[in-house]
């Protein structure tokens, strides 16, 4: 490990791209704050939410879903094996859920009544239940991630306190995230004449639930992957080629729902019309899911590292066109205008995400994120769980 | 809510004077542009539109149940008993969703603010408290648009669309859209051809999410028990497991 770390002031070309985006994401934040919305982008009445809502709140909670996914896997199922990456995908999910609030900061109108939401109640808004589900899934990711740090500070007590109450936490989390994950799909429910009919659906929670485990279990496997090439440690090929079929389940029930939905709503005269959506919803179709099926239907690319880290960003690219899609090219027909977001959005949004990758970085190389590995899966009997389960890995 | 107050607008009575265009400005203390608005704005809440020669009025539909109240997370918008949705502007945190959602795309926002609040036609709603009609109503000089209860406003609406056959379309706009609204229009051409939404579904739009709303409590709870269930029952397994290899090893 000690070996791969640099200098940290040796300037390499990855932190001269994090100082531009920061610089120009530093300016946009003052025009954004000092002249108002209107002048950092290019939304408007007919346009109100555009990539802040469309890609750091619909993308940025999605591909957070891996938090939840491992949680349940590890916690739930008692599958102990997996535990060598839950760390890293805990702490993924966090800085996530962190990074979509600070993007809903720059996105709220008046962020600093954000607040509101907690004393002036309308349980039959689907962004107060979003908002809620957000402000305690990310307490509950704190306080699984707070372990981490109480290791780290040498603290034993507060670490055991939080280990007695993980079991809670962990099904707190895994209802908090299912509710919204499924609920940034209800947002658009009350929009059946806006949506564009390759969209709206009245199943789209369903869809929305399906695709963010599809991606939670596609980001476990990029996960994996990234930390294998940074720090050495990896998940073992069987587990990854589980998380495969897992993976694979989900996109073949997405496609099904998909399909009958199209069917129920008569949505086949449609696909092929000459528009900007069909040739988007096409993409996103083909990248999403009917690629990843095929991939991951073929055994050997299943059992390669390398064929699932394809299917992987196949994946997580097809399910980042399906919120764009969803948030700004399904809603530009019904609005009447065309949105692209201004260089302030984009700058911004690099801003957030670049930091959230740089302190990820930090973390994993200062905290006990993935030295820890082996430890706990060691002490208690991995296998155990399995054979109860009589879940049958891949034959070996 | 027996019986709002409502608007009722005859477009074959308009002639797109604009009085109420300004007298709303005045009434709501809007500034004037030197360019006046076609469209709904932060400082237009109601415009005079024209197409083929017939004139006609956007301004706020003020839903028997509105969208805009449904969505907004911190309950920034009301329906009160006499008719109008007003905006508590106190409330607001600037999310934008009732601009989102709107079906007849009237809420707008001070884009230019940095303290920016949502903006529409408030029904004036202070002037009804005082015992006065509309500001537009009060300033239409030919009765295109007139102010009262909804059921006789609909009543004088069926009535017209009866006595002059051929007069106007057999429809009146609002009656039955999104569950109906406090603003009523009638019209010599399909509303269609006027740019008004006519796709819409005659049930409120919030009852297609309050559909899987209402569902969240009994989830919540349905699903906690059957994933501790879960953990439970492979945990005893476990146990139970270990525990027999263990009095094998003994043995």
């Amino acid at each position: 490990m000690e070996t791969k770390i640099q200098s940290p002031f040796k300037l390499t070309f990855w932190k001269g791209v994090l100082i531009i985006i920061w610089i120009l994401g530093i300016i946009a934040t003052i025009i954004r704050f000092s002249k108002g919305l209107g002048a950092s982008t290019n939304l408007s009445d007919r346009f109100p939410w555009g990539l802040w809502i469309g890609f750091d709140l619909l993308c940025g909670v999605g591909l957070a879903a891996g938090g939840f996914t491992l949680a349940t896997i590890v916690y739930i199922f008692h599958l102990k094996r997996f535990y060598p990456i839950l760390r890293p995908t805990i702490l993924t999910a966090f800085l996530g859920y962190i990074m979509v609030i600070f993007a809903l900061l720059f996105d709220l109108g008046q962020p600093w009544r954000i607040w509101h939401m907690i004393i002036y109640w309308n349980p039959h808004s689907v962004l107060f239940e979003v908002g809620w589900c957000v402000m305690l899934y990310t307490t509950v990711l704190a306080l699984e991630f707070s372990p981490i740090v109480f290791e780290w500070l040498g603290w034993d007590k507060p670490k055991k306190w939080i280990h007695s109450l993980i079991i809670p936490l962990v099904i707190a989390g895994v209802i908090l995230s299912t509710l919204h994950q499924s609920s940034l799909g209800s947002l658009y429910l009350i929009m059946p004449e806006k949506l564009y009919p390759f969209w709206y659906s009245s199943i789209i929670p369903f869809l929305f639930f399906l695709s963010a485990f599809a991606v939670g279990c596609a980001m476990v496997i990029f996960e994996s992957h990234l930390s294998y090439r940074a720090f050495g440690h990896r998940l073992k090929m069987d587990l990854l080629a589980d998380i495969g079929r897992v993976m694979l389940v989900t996109l073949v029930v997405y496609a099904i729902l998909k399909i009958q939905d199209f069917s129920g709503r008569g949505v086949w005269s449609v696909i092929f019309l000459n528009r900007p959506e069909t040739y988007l919803f096409w993409l996103e179709a083909l990248v999403g899911v009917i690629v990843p099926v095929i991939m991951l239907s073929i055994r050997k690319i299943r059992l390669s590292e390398r064929g699932l880290y394809y299917v992987a960003i196949c994946t997580i690219t097809g399910f980042l066109l399906n919120r764009l899609n969803v948030a700004v090219t399904g809603m530009e027909a019904s609005s009447g205008v065309h949105y692209f977001p201004s260089w302030m959005e984009i700058s911004i949004t690099l801003t957030i995400v670049a930091t959230g990758f740089f302190v990820f970085s930090l973390a994993t190389r200062y905290l006990p994120i993935f030295e820890h590995a082996g430890e706990e899966s060691e002490s208690e009997s991995p296998e155990l769980a399995e054979e109860i389960l009589n879940v049958d890995v891949m034959p070996k | 809510m027996s019986n709002p107050k409502a608007l009722l607008f005859d477009a074959t009575k308009c002639i797109g004077c604009k009085a109420c265009f300004y007298a709303c400005k005045e009434s709501n203390k809007l500034p004037q542009k030197e360019k006046e608005e076609e469209e709904l704005t932060n400082t237009a809440y109601t415009v005079v539109k024209e197409k083929d020669g017939v004139y006609y009025r956007r301004l706020c539909m003020h839903c028997n149940v509105p969208t805009c109240a449904s969505v907004c997370p911190v309950k920034a918008f009301e329906k009160t008993e006499s008719g109008p949705v007003i905006y508590h502007d106190k409330r607001c945190m600037g999310c934008r969703y009732c601009i989102q959602a709107c079906p007849f795309g009237v809420p707008t926002y001070e884009w230019e603010s940095t303290k920016p609040l949502v903006k529409k036609c408030t029904m004036c709603e202070e002037r009804q408290k005082e015992g006065k009609i509309t500001a537009c109503s009060e300033a239409c000089p030919t009765g295109a648009t007139i102010f009262g209860d909804r059921n006789e406003l609909l009543m004088e609406a069926r009535k017209r669309i009866q006595e002059n056959p051929g007069q106007y379309v057999d429809h009146i706009y609002g009656e039955k859209e999104a569950g109906g609204t406090s603003v009523l229009f009638l019209s010599s051409v399909p509303f269609e051809k006027l740019g008004f939404p006519t796709n819409l579904i005659e049930e409120p739009l919030s009852d297609l999410t309050w559909k899987i709303m209402s569902k969240i409590p009994n989830y919540v709870v349905v699903s906690g028990v059957f994933l501790y269930g879960i953990y439970w029952i492979i945990n005893r397994r476990m146990e139970v497991t270990e525990l027999k290899n263990k009095s094998k090893d003994k043995e």
